[in-house]
C-alpha cells in the first residue's frame, strides 16, 4: 500500500472539505443562514446533500453486508429509497414542506410541526426524540467509517473514530447547516463517482450483468443451514415468505428505512432551504440518479461479493468476513478492486460517513437549540445558536462514546431502529399537517406521544433484536420477550407503532375541535 | 431473466432502474416550473430577515 499517496489524498480531501466549511462559515450571517441555509441553496447542492445525507457509510458498508449475507432481496429498499425516499418526498412532500415552512417562518422539523400546530410541547418533545433517539444512528455511521480506516489503513479503530468526529465537528459547529451542505455536495460528488466505478469493475470482475447474476443464482445449494434455517434460499431469491428473515427484511429493512425516510428530521430541514418548488422539481432528476448509484450498486455488489470470495477463495462474503456483516464490502474493496480504488473508495466511505454525520450532528443541535432551548426558555437569536454549537459538541462525544461501546453487526440494525423511530414519532402528524387542515394540536401530540412510546415499549419487550439486547424485559419479567408467538418477535415496531399513531392522530383529531381558520390559511398560503 | 430466476428479485431489479428513469423525466419536464411565487417571497424574506437582524442586535445590546 502507498501510505503517502493515500495520506495526500486524504490530507486533499479534508482540505477542501474544510474549506467548503469555511465558505459556509463566511456567507452565514445570521439564525436563519446557520438553520436552513439562508433558504437559496442551488438544486445540484440541495440534492446532493440531501442524498449524500441519506446514504451513509451505514447504507454502503451496513447494508451493503446485509446483501451480502442474505442476497439481493434488499434491492426491494433501494427501490423505495428512489420512489418514496425520492420521488414522493420531493414533490408530494417535500414542495408543501418548503412552502409550510416559509409560511410560518420555521427552520426545523419539529419547528414546523410546533407551529402547524400551535404547540410548544409538540416542539420540544420531537426535539426530544431527535436528540435521544439519533445518537445511535449517529454513532453507528461513524463505526462504518472507522471499519473500513481499520481494515484499509490498519490503523486503531479507537483512533480512526476520534479524527473522524473531531473535523466533523469543527466545520458543522462554525459553518451551520451551508457548510454541512456544500460539503454535503462536494462528498456526495465523490460518493456517486466511486460507486459507479465499483460497480462497473464488479461486472467486468465477473463477466457481465448476466453471467454474475447467474453466477450468484447457481450458488443457492452454498447458503449455510444457520442462514437457511431463517428462510434464507439464496442470494437471487427471496427468503421463504413468513421466515423470520422475511420478516426482518419486509419490515425492519425495506419498510423501516424506506418509509422512515419520509419522516427524518434531517432530510426533511433540506427542503426549508430552497428558494422555489423549480429547484425540487430539479432536485428529483439528480436524486434519483443519485440513490439508484449508492444504495442499488451497494446492495448489488454486496450480493455478487459471494460469486468473486467462491471464485477465489473458495468461500462466500460471510465466512470471509469472518461473521461479522459489517466487513463485507470493506475486505471485498481490498481484495478485489485495483490499489489506487481502494483510495478513492476510501474517501467515497470517508464522504458518506461524513456527510452523514455533519447532517446528524446538525439536527441534534438545532434540536437542543432551537426546538428545546428556545421554546422551553423563550430566548432567540445568537443565544439559541450558541446552544446549539454546544448541542453539537455534546452530539458528538455521545456518538464517540456509543461508537466505542457497540457491539459487531450493528450498523444496519441501529440505522433501521433511527428511521422506524422517526417514523412512528414523526410521519403521521408531519403527514396531517401537510395535507389534513382538520387534524388538530390533540389529534398530533396524541399521535406523537402514541408513535414514540408504542415504538419504543415494541423495541423493549417485543422485538427481540434489541429486547435481548436492552435486557430490560428480562430485569422486569424474568423473559426477553412478551410474547414468543411467531412472527411477532421478527416484526419490526414500525408494523404495530406506524399505523397505530396514525389511527390516533385521525379519531382524536376527529373527535376534537377544528383548528382556527385564520390560523390554517396562513400554514396553507399558496398550498395547493 | 438476467441470470436470475425469482421474479420478485428481478422485478425488483428492473423497478429500481425504472423508478429512477422516472425521476429524470420528471425532472426533464419540470425543469422550470415552480418557480411563480418566488418574487413575493423575496419581498416577505427581506422583511423576516430585517426582523431578525433587528431582534438579534437587540438580544447583543447593539
Amino acid at each position: 500500500m502507498n501510505l503517502l499517496l493515500l495520506n495526500v489524498l486524504v490530507v486533499v480531501y479534508l482540505l477542501v472539505t474544510l474549506y467548503l466549511g469555511y465558505r459556509g462559515w463566511v456567507t452565514t450571517r445570521d439564525t436563519e443562514g446557520y438553520m436552513v441555509a439562508g433558504r437559496k441553496i442551488h438544486p445540484y447542492i440541495m440534492a446532493m446533500s440531501y442524498g449524500a445525507t441519506f446514504i451513509s457509510t451505514s447504507a454502503i458498508v451496513g447494508f451493503g453486508g446485509m446483501a451480502g449475507l442474505f442476497g439481493m432481496g434488499l434491492l426491494w429498499l433501494t427501490f423505495l429509497n428512489i420512489f418514496v425516499g425520492i420521488f414522493i418526498a420531493f414533490i408530494i412532500y417535500g414542495k408543501r414542506t418548503r412552502r409550510m415552512g416559509y409560511n410560518l417562518g420555521a427552520m426545523t422539523l419539529p419547528e414546523l410541526m410546533g407551529r402547524r400546530f400551535d404547540s410548544q410541547f409538540i416542539q420540544w418533545f420531537s426535539g426530544l426524540v431527535i436528540f435521544l433517539g439519533m445518537p445511535l444512528y449517529a454513532s453507528v455511521v461513524l463505526i462504518g467509517a472507522a471499519r473500513f480506516m481499520e481494515t484499509t489503513l490498519s490503523i486503531d479503530f479507537n483512533l480512526a473514530l476520534l479524527i473522524y468526529s473531531l473535523i466533523i465537528a469543527a466545520y458543522v459547529v462554525w459553518g451551520g447547516l451551508k457548510g454541512v451542505m456544500y460539503t454535503d455536495a462536494m462528498q456526495g460528488t465523490v460518493m456517486f463517482l466511486g460507486m459507479i466505478f465499483l460497480l462497473i469493475m464488479t461486472y467486468l470482475h465477473l463477466g457481465g450483468v448476466t453471467a454474475a447474476h447467474q453466477a450468484l443464482t447457481d450458488m443457492a445449494n452454498l447458503v449455510p443451514q444457520s442462514l437457511a434455517a431463517q428462510g434464507h434460499r439464496g442470494w437471487t431469491s427471496m427468503p421463504a415468505l413468513g421466515s423470520a428473515w422475511w420478516w426482518t427484511l419486509v419490515s425492519t429493512v425495506v419498510l423501516g428505512v424506506g418509509i422512515g425516510v419520509l419522516a427524518m428530521p434531517q432530510l426533511a430541514v433540506r427542503f426549508m432551504t430552497v428558494r422555489s418548488g423549480r429547484e425540487l422539481n430539479r432536485g428529483v432528476l439528480i436524486g434519483g440518479v443519485f440513490i439508484l448509484a449508492m444504495t442499488g450498486v451497494a446492495f448489488d455488489v454486496g450480493a455478487l461479493s459471494n460469486v468473486f470470495f467462491h471464485a477465489t477463495q473458495g468461500k462466500i462474503a460471510i465466512e470471509v468476513a469472518k461473521g461479522n456483516a459489517d466487513s463485507i464490502i470493506p475486505v471485498y474493496i481490498n481484495a478485489a478492486m485495483p490499489e489506487w480504488f481502494v483510495y478513492l473508495f476510501m474517501l467515497t466511505l470517508l464522504a458518506a460517513a461524513m456527510s452523514t454525520s455533519s447532517s446528524q450532528f446538525h439536527a441534534q443541535g438545532t434540536a437542543i437549540g432551537r426546538d428545546i432551548y428556545e421554546t422551553l426558555t423563550g430566548k432567540k437569536g445568537t443565544g439559541s445558536i450558541l446552544v446549539t454549537r454546544a448541542g453539537i459538541i455534546v452530539a458528538v462525544v455521545i456518538a464517540v462514546v456509543l461508537g466505542y461501546i457497540l457491539p459487531e453487526n450493528i450498523i444496519a440494525r441501529g440505522t433501521s431502529i433511527f428511521f422506524g423511530l422517526c417514523a412512528a414519532a414523526f410521519l403521521p402528524m408531519y403527514t396531517c399537517a401537510l395535507f389534513w387542515r382538520r387534524a388538530t394540536r390533540a389529534g398530533a401530540i396524541a399521535g406523537l406521544v402514541t408513535g414514540t412510546f408504542s415504538s419504543v415499549l415494541w423495541m423493549v419487550f417485543v422485538h427481540k433484536k434489541e429486547a435481548e439486547a436492552l435486557g430490560i424485559s428480562r430485569f422486569i419479567f424474568g423473559r426477553d420477550v412478551l410474547i414468543t408467538q411467531m412472527p411477532w418477535p421478527v416484526v419490526d415496531p414500525i408494523v404495530v407503532a406506524l399505523p397505530l399513531a396514525f389511527l390516533v392522530t385521525i379519531v382524536v383529531s376527529i373527535l376534537t375541535r377544528p383548528p382556527d381558520t385564520a390560523h390554517l390559511d396562513r400554514c396553507f398560503k399558496g398550498i395547493k | 431473466m438476467l441470470g436470475i430466476d425469482d421474479p420478485w428479485i428481478w422485478g425488483v431489479y428492473l423497478l429500481c432502474i425504472l423508478s429512477t428513469v422516472l425521476c429524470v423525466s420528471y425532472g426533464i419536464a419540470n425543469w422550470n416550473k415552480g418557480e411563480e411565487i418566488e418574487k413575493q417571497e423575496i419581498v416577505e424574506e427581506a422583511a423576516w430577515e430585517a426582523q431578525e437582524l433587528e431582534m438579534q442586535e437587540k438580544e447583543l445590546g447593539m
